[in-house]
């Protein structure tokens, strides 16, 4: 344990990200937080999507799940119910995979309190098919798909966890390396579902939500008086999204797991159970 | 051969569905063969159900046509249903609520006062059914005591009152046929035949029970018709068999659900009908390609689209084997009967884990949902076989564990999350030996190579077609899946004809076929417009088989029709 160190994380592959792309420090925060905590590579399994935060799978060293785009979530439920003794489950995902053809799973997810951590890079833009808008893109905002302006409203990520029952919601900034990594020790440690909706800056699409960008507007509520026990206060967080960005917990709650709720997982897992010499007896008993 | 042959008929509501199966249950405690079959719409009241048993002190295959009782609880049975009737049977209405038009004079009608005998114990006509069921087993002259366990094991959720109110009715509808009318029917009696135990069961409750001896341990679904009866057998044998049953919110996630648990380590089982299976489509590939074990049950209904939601077909095996974008070895089999339902869920587990990929197993609506009467399943000779499962202590000697490895039989050693130097990527792109992306050309082909070479052993697991009946029968009855049950119950009246029944559908048994079928003498038969194993078997072996008989309606297939076909 004592030698466990960023490098054991890391893979036999480069990250291909544009030069100053937040995926770059988001992966470095991942790495830093299970060190932190103590977890080595074997005890966690991460689920990944498809989109450029994705490749991230091919950095990051651990048990990996690389679903098709947007189904990074069901995997991730399944392994907690699968193995309850993992120490961390990761589930990363991109605005577009995310909030666009997997949203529902996402707010089902909530809905279920199932132990695992969702990450979501957040860049407000698809960027691996090269710049259109994406479902948390600001109205009115031109991509090479709405030449003329972004006719929709975006999705609220944090607002939409909260609606949806999730038991610790939280925002994070790329450029906020250090703070980002206490943020996901705290969402991998909050014992149920944890969103961490991660402002990513994508420098090469993205001309409006930049780095300097968010850096104007951004500002921490553990430096204010902020409490995130409160829904109606997280509520009204969630919604400040003009002058001042907040970044933090925004909620947080403790509440009895999905798997709390199943005796059959009140000891070992599922993945320890023995097969073999079943008999059905009970099981045929009403068709007699 | 003496058989017994009943439909009740009625609304949805009535009860059609509790006292058909109470029917059943009383002929298969007597030790008769019982095959039932039920119709009913998309409709949760109203509407036109059924519910058919056939017995017979031989084996029962599928249903027959030629009714010899039919209860009908409402005017639309006897429009719809009485026709089926044969010369000489019975009707059983009443006539407080039935308006007999243009009687049949080969019919006897018996008017017995259901509603009121109801309304006298219970103080509505709820209980109808219950002096229908009394009535019509006095008919094949059961003695009563037999149909009060059957009230007492039918109800015993319900409180004693309930129990024997319910007696009390149905021994009212006993007593109006042995006392009160004059009928001279009917020469079939349903007398016990001892020693033999067996259990009233549908190929959907076969499946359940296959995937609980196969030590499933996570099973998530979306609900479809007429899967979702496997979903409520699971849920409710969850705890007491110590498994995690998920409802999902659509198919796209159960599939990825299952596949998660797989990956896990966990042997995990979804179900669905057409129109989930399509969802599921684009991950299925994502088993396949990240060699992640995956049982998959498709239990077919009649498309395209909704189409006709509760009613049967066979219009989806090209579509299951093709089903996904790519290119890969997938595992089909269509099982027959509620017996090979068992039996092939217990098997799809051992290939999925043996080989590591997706096996379907393709039902369908009537095998899914009709019940039959089948010997207790045991697990006696069942066998798990995990496939290459790595172990700890292996994986300690390993400094540089590949998964996916290439090897000769293109099947590698899997590790789970969890073990010590086992880590590695389950990729859904295409990947090297430790499942990171790659687009190299050397490394995609051997990849693909690997995958697909699974194929020469995959072929000698499949056990082959069998062949019932004389095997050197002048005609061949060629069929797939469910029509089975009525090809076998046809071939009863058949001379110098056999049956040959296909299961294991893909890798296809090119083989057997060329070896075992004639062109000439054969004929296909199966439900659908498009004959789709002609398609798959011109496909496979180049031959043609022009004679078919199709079926798209949504029924299935009558013994009669068969019977016709081949004379």
């Amino acid at each position: 344990m004592s030698d466990l160190n960023v490098k054991q994380y890391e893979t036999c592959n480069s990250p291909t990200w544009c030069p100053g792309c937040g995926n770059n420090p988001i992966l470095i925060a991942v790495r830093k937080a299970l060190v932190n905590l103590g977890i080595e590579p074997h005890e966690v399994a991460f689920t990944f999507d498809i989109g450029c935060n994705s490749n991230g799978a091919n950095f990051l060293n651990g048990y990996i799940c690389h679903a098709l785009h947007g189904r990074s979530l069901p995997p991730a439920e399944a392994i907690r119910l699968a193995n309850h003794n993992l120490k961390a489950i990761i589930s990363f995902a991109g605005d577009g995979g995310g909030f666009g053809i997997g949203i529902g799973h996402f707010i089902h997810a909530c809905r279920r309190n199932i132990d695992i951590l969702y990450l979501t890079h957040d860049n407000q833009i698809y960027g691996l098919t090269t710049g259109q808008t994406s479902p948390t893109s600001s109205k009115g905002v031109k991509t090479k798909s709405t030449p003329f302006g972004n006719p929709e409203e975006p999705v609220n990520p944090p607002a939409l966890a909260l609606s949806s029952s999730a038991t610790w919601v939280a925002r994070g900034f790329a450029g906020e390396i250090n703070h980002l990594t206490s943020l996901i020790e705290k969402g991998i440690k909050h014992p149920g579902f944890a969103h961490l909706d991660v402002f990513q800056p994508c420098v090469t699409f993205n001309k409006l939500n930049t780095f300097d960008w968010f850096r104007k507007r951004v500002y921490k509520l553990e430096e204010t008086d902020y409490k995130p026990n409160d829904k109606k206060k997280a509520w009204s967080k969630a919604w400040e999204l003009d002058e001042k960005l907040p970044l933090g917990v925004l909620y947080e709650e403790k509440k009895e797991t999905y798997k709390d709720q199943l005796p059959q997982l009140a000891n070992e897992a599922l993945v320890e159970k023995k097969l073999g010499s079943v008999d059905l007896t009970k099981a045929m008993e009403e068709y007699k | 051969m003496e058989h017994i042959n009943i439909k009740i008929g009625g609304q949805a509501g009535y009860g059609v569905m509790v006292t058909g199966k109470m029917i059943a249950k009383a002929c298969m405690r007597q030790g008769w063969s019982v095959f039932c079959y039920t119709e009913y719409p998309s409709l949760i009241r109203g509407g036109h159900n059924t519910y058919q048993v056939y017995a017979n002190k031989e084996k029962a295959y599928s249903q027959r046509g030629d009714i010899q009782v039919l209860i009908a609880l409402d005017e639309e049975t006897i429009k719809e249903n009485g026709k089926e009737v044969i010369d000489g049977g019975i009707i059983i209405y009443d006539s407080s609520s039935v308006n007999l038009k243009d009687k049949r004079g080969d019919v006897e009608y018996i008017d017995v006062p259901m509603i009121e005998m109801s309304k006298e114990v219970h103080g509505t006509d709820l209980m109808k059914d219950t002096a229908a069921l009394g009535a019509v087993l006095a008919l094949y002259q059961i003695h009563f005591v037999t149909i009060e366990d059957i009230i007492k094991d039918a109800f015993k959720i319900k409180d004693e009152e309930i129990i024997k109110q319910n007696i009390e009715v149905a021994r009212k509808g006993y007593e109006y046929i042995t006392q009160k009318t004059k009928t001279k029917f009917l020469n079939i009696k349903l007398n016990k035949i001892e020693g033999i135990e067996r259990i009233l069961i549908t190929g959907n409750e076969a499946i359940g029970l296959g995937a609980l001896a196969s030590g499933c341990k996570f099973y998530v679904a979306y609900p479809m018709t007429p899967a979702t009866a496997i979903l409520h057998f699971m849920a409710a044998n969850a705890r007491d068999y110590d498994l995690v049953v998920k409802q999902a919110e659509d198919e796209i996630s159960v599939i990825n659900m299952a596949i998660g648990a797989s990956f896990t380590g966990v042997r995990s089982m979804c179900a669905t009908s057409g129109g989930g299976f399509a969802l599921m489509n684009e991950t299925i590939g994502f088993a396949a390609i990240s060699e992640t074990p995956l049982v998959i049950v498709e239990a077919q209904r009649t498309g395209p689209a909704t189409g006709l939601p509760t009613w049967s077909g066979q219009g989806e095996l090209l579509y299951a084997i093709h089903a996904s974008h790519g290119e890969f070895l997938r595992v089909v089999i269509a099982p027959g009967d509620a017996e090979e339902s068992y039996e092939a869920t217990i098997h799809a587990f051992n290939l999925a884990d043996k080989y590591q990929l997706p096996v379907i197993l393709l039902t369908d609506k009537y095998n899914a949902e009709s019940p039959c009467s089948v010997e207790p399943f045991s697990t006696k000779n069942v066998k798990i076989d995990r496939g290459q499962m790595i172990s700890q202590k292996e994986l300690d000697k390993i400094k540089d564990f590949k998964r996916y490895q290439l090897t000769p039989s293109g099947i590698s050693p899997r590790s789970i999350p969890g073990q010590k130097n086992g880590v590695y990527q389950a990729n859904s792109d295409e990947h090297d030996e430790y499942g990171y992306s790659t687009e190299e050309v050397d490394m995609r082909n051997k990849m693909m190579e690997k995958r697909y070479g699974k194929l020469a052993a995959l072929k000698k697991d499949m056990p082959e077609p069998k062949i019932y009946g004389n095997e050197k029968a002048k005609k061949t009855i060629l069929c797939w899946g469910s029509t089975k049950l009525t090809a076998l119950e046809a071939l009863k009246d058949l001379d110098d004809v056999r049956v040959v029944h296909m299961q294991y559908m893909n890798p296809f048994p090119v083989e057997f076929i060329k070896k075992n079928i004639d062109p000439k003498t054969t004929i296909i038969i199966e439900g659908n417009q498009t004959a789709q194993l002609q398609q798959l078997i011109r496909q496979q072996t180049g031959m043609l088989i022009e004679k078919t008989l199709l079926k798209y309606d949504g029924r299935p297939f009558y013994p009669e029709e068969i019977i016709k076909a081949l004379k």
